[in-house]
């Protein structure tokens, strides 16, 4: 990765954690997703303004034992991938406002 | 001389499915039979509809006979197509018109369809699943084409009442849910019972060697729910409602794996 990435959950998605397992659904195609703990983590954490190396090495490399340069790797394709199904926004600068979900605890 | 006047004859036919009475208007009087033979058992000879709608019957033509659903809303406006129908309702109005090919099974699309939307706003469904009650408590079977729904319907004992062989009706009741019989028919090519009964469990089917419950977790339950649940519209407001409307539903019914044998025992399990 060459420079930040920073994420943020899409106000039209919405969240459910049930049991360790997140759930998300798209209100664009109603494609369902679960998350297993790690995704749950990024997507916890995708406030808009603190960068993908940040969560992950504070948030995933203590946690699980993985080197922080692959949990890094991994971390942006899965980011672009819930993109892709606009789940998340992408940019390479924080994004101001960071849009909310109807994420609710189970 | 005088003016010549024509007036149509106007039928109407009050369809309550779920305790939402829908009237449903027609100039044509073998249209009106059709419903009347369709819907029997869920008819009502009068009474307040909570919705109206006016049908206009064409001839096919007017729709790319191919075109799948498609439901989308503008503005308090909900508009409805296929290839054999194209449907407008205006909820806040309760009034919406209907033109289609005069046959039984557009009227019940549409139906299905507006119920859906109905039910989403109070967190019930309708669902790919039969449904039966049973010492005043209703069970539902949930599963895909093949699963077993119609077969656990036919194997119902005689003191359980079939609710629907496939598409079941919930409504939120309180801090708990209420099953609905429908005339909404699979193989077994009758109307369930027009009754309803607290909801007591959510079965999704499997048909095994043995008779086999077992329990699933939440976010399971949720998967299969929301497949299983009839949904139409391009909504990004609805589709999170419907999910939030199954997250609750798997947080307050047992939900549970049946495995079951294609035989009467199948019903020892349950009840």
């Amino acid at each position: 990765m060459s420079g930040k990435l920073y994420l943020a959950r899409n106000k039209s998605v919405a969240a459910r954690l049930l049991g360790d397992e997140m759930m998300l659904m798209s209100g664009k195609d109603s494609t369902l997703f679960s998350l297993n703990p790690v995704a749950s983590i990024i997507w916890n954490a995708a406030d808009g303004a603190t960068p993908l190396d940040e969560i992950v090495a504070s948030r995933i490399c203590p946690e699980f034992d993985i080197e922080a340069e692959e949990a890094l790797r991994d971390a942006e394709t899965f980011a672009r991938e819930l993109a892709g199904h606009g789940i998340l926004q992408v940019s390479d600068e924080p994004i101001a406002r960071p849009a909310s979900t109807q994420q609710e605890p189970k | 001389m005088p003016e010549l006047t024509a007036t149509a004859e106007h039928f109407s036919v009050l369809i309550e499915i779920g305790g939402v009475p829908v009237r449903v208007n027609t100039t044509n009087a073998e249209y009106r039979g059709m419903l009347e033979e369709r819907y029997a058992g869920f008819t009502a000879a009068g009474g307040e509809a909570e919705y109206e709608f006016e049908v206009n019957l064409s001839e096919a033509g007017f729709l790319d006979p191919d075109a799948d659903v498609q439901v989308t809303r503008e503005a308090n406006v909900w508009s409805l197509r296929r290839g054999d129908f194209l449907a407008e309702w205006e909820p806040e109005r309760r009034r919406g018109r209907i033109r289609q090919t005069p046959n039984p099974y557009s009227i019940d699309s549409v139906l299905r369809i507006i119920h859906t939307l109905v039910l989403a706003r109070e967190g019930g469904f309708l669902v790919h699943a039969a449904s039966a009650v049973r010492n005043g408590k209703a069970f539902l079977f949930s599963g895909v084409s093949g699963a077993g729904k119609t077969t656990i319907s036919r194997l119902a004992p005689p003191d359980a009442a079939v609710l629907t062989d496939e598409i079941s009706y919930v409504r939120k009741s309180g801090e708990g849910y209420t099953a609905y019989g429908t005339p909404f028919a699979g193989e077994l090519a009758r109307a369930g019972e027009n009754i309803s009964a607290p909801l007591a469990a959510l079965y999704l089917l499997r048909q095994g060697p043995e008779n086999r419950i077992e329990p699933v977790s939440a976010a399971e339950a949720v998967r299969a729910l929301l497949g299983n649940i009839l949904f139409f519209a391009e909504d990004a407001e609805l589709v999170r409602t419907v999910f939030q409307a199954a997250c609750e539903f798997a947080a307050k019914v047992p939900v549970r794996r049946l495995t079951f044998l294609p035989n009467s025992s199948a019903w020892d399990e349950i009840g």
